[in-house]
């Protein structure tokens, strides 16, 4: 029996929406970690907007009555979230709190990957058939571009670093690609969500990335990675118990009082 | 007293609403206020976001809704905050400009080179021999930069445009 998508734009926004939420609850873990101060400052920024655009999803969807932005955003529980695997996995061994082992090259090459991926995805939305989700679009872009700047800026220097970090960026990208099934599916909801003009199908999203980040991979000598078939799909609410744990540690505060105004 | 009279009094009052990070400039200087209406004692101000996670937003909002209030004839006030047209960068005024300086930021650059770099001048001493520091600053619409003249160091509005 195939499911039935009455409304593939709420599909489409809380892809989009969880996908941000999770992105900037795994940067905001990195705050007083990051390699240097100029940089925790970056991250945090990126970080914040990021948070910024998943407020603009998850608010879209408020409007279309589906709840309060901030109840869709903290206390939805795993199985109904729809981000990709790429963006719950956490930063590395240990907690933000104590011992945090993180590891700076899969933080560089998550989000690099991520965030190119968010840009093709992004340009598509500009002339999406919803008009709301077309104008939150041409507002994200512009912020966007400032992120991709700097990820590459990262990715591109950490590969043609030290043979060190080379070896270390190139064992972090093949954890980022084993886990980017996802990044470009619409799950099941797929052919709903492109019939309906919102954005493009998966399949031209995906060549266009490919075509995107040649020059990039061109530049460190590495092969544009291709994603295999995912073995859970987040975008169904197939997802670790890695996800679990971080709505865990970001809904703590809005739970102790539903009730509240923060 | 009539709906324009109304009107004035209401861009009079948001001309007192700041940034709440920076106290030289206001809403409509910094090209925020899109449109205000006003249907019998109910009042709708469309406001463009600077930038869509900008904490600052709210405090925004809640200052508006009461300062505005207070105008004679306005019984109620909303706020909305809209994407279309998109807050570009180009919106700040002359005066927003020249607020954002004396509060020691660079205003944005007004033309972005052709591999989208930028160039501001210092806003304490004006040189252009300047150097950037950081893209990212402490708040998400502004950069930091060091003045090799002054030897200052200094925050510029980043350029925000659709052709980003
Ligand atoms: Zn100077």
């Amino acid at each position: 029996m195939t499911q039935k998508f009455e409304n593939p734009v709420v599909e489409l926004l809380f892809q989009l929406a969880d996908d941000d939420y999770l992105f900037s609850y795994r940067g905001s873990e990195w705050l007083g970690l990051a390699p240097h101060i100029e940089e925790d400052v970056a991250f945090s920024s990126i970080t914040q907007d990021t948070m910024g655009h998943a407020t603009v999803y998850y608010r879209l969807l408020e409007g279309l009555g589906l709840g309060a932005a901030d109840s869709l955003a903290h206390i939805r529980p795993a199985a109904e979230r729809k981000n990709s695997i790429l963006v719950e996995r956490p930063n590395g061994e240990g907690c933000y709190m104590e011992n945090p082992r993180y590891d700076w090259a899969y933080a560089v090459a998550r989000s690099y990957i991520y965030t190119t991926a968010k840009k093709i995805k992004i340009d598509s939305l500009k002339s999406s058939s919803d008009q709301s989700l077309a104008e939150a679009a041409v507002k994200i872009s512009m912020e966007l571009y400032y992120h991709l700047l700097h990820w590459k800026t990262w990715f591109v220097q950490l590969f043609n670093a030290t043979e060190e970090a080379r070896n270390r960026m190139t064992k972090a990208l093949e954890k980022v690609v084993a886990d980017s099934g996802d990044l470009f599916s619409f799950g099941d909801a797929a052919s709903e969500i492109t019939n309906a003009s919102l954005i493009e199908s998966e399949q031209v999203l995906l060549n266009r990335w490919t075509e995107y980040v040649k020059p990039v991979f061109e530049t460190i000598k590495v092969a544009v990675p291709t994603f295999g078939k995912p073995e859970r799909n987040g975008r169904n609410g197939e997802h670790t118990n890695e996800l679990q744990d971080a709505i865990d540690t970001m809904s703590e505060v809005y739970a102790t009082d539903l009730a509240a105004a923060w | 007293m009539t709906a324009v009279d109304t009107k004035d009094q209401i861009y009079q009052v948001l001309e007192t609403i700041k940034d709440p990070e920076i106290d030289t400039v206001s809403v409509l200087d910094l090209g925020m206020v899109e449109h205000v209406e006003i249907e019998g004692g109910h009042v709708t101000i469309k406001m463009l976001p600077t930038f869509s996670g900008c904490p600052a937003l709210n405090i925004i909002q809640g200052n508006i809704e009461r300062a505005v209030k207070t105008v004679e004839n306005v019984d109620s006030v909303e706020v909305q905050f809209i994407f279309n047209p998109p807050w570009t960068s180009d919106r700040i005024t002359e005066k927003g400009r020249e607020g954002l300086k004396q509060f020691g930021i660079a205003p944005p650059p007004k033309y972005l080179e052709e591999d989208g770099s930028w160039h501001v001048n210092c806003p304490y001493c004006n040189s252009e021999y300047v150097t950037m520091e950081n893209i990212f600053g402490p708040t998400a619409c502004r950069s930091i930069l060091y003045c090799k003249s002054c030897k200052n160091p200094f925050e510029a509005m980043k350029p925000i445009s659709t052709l980003m």
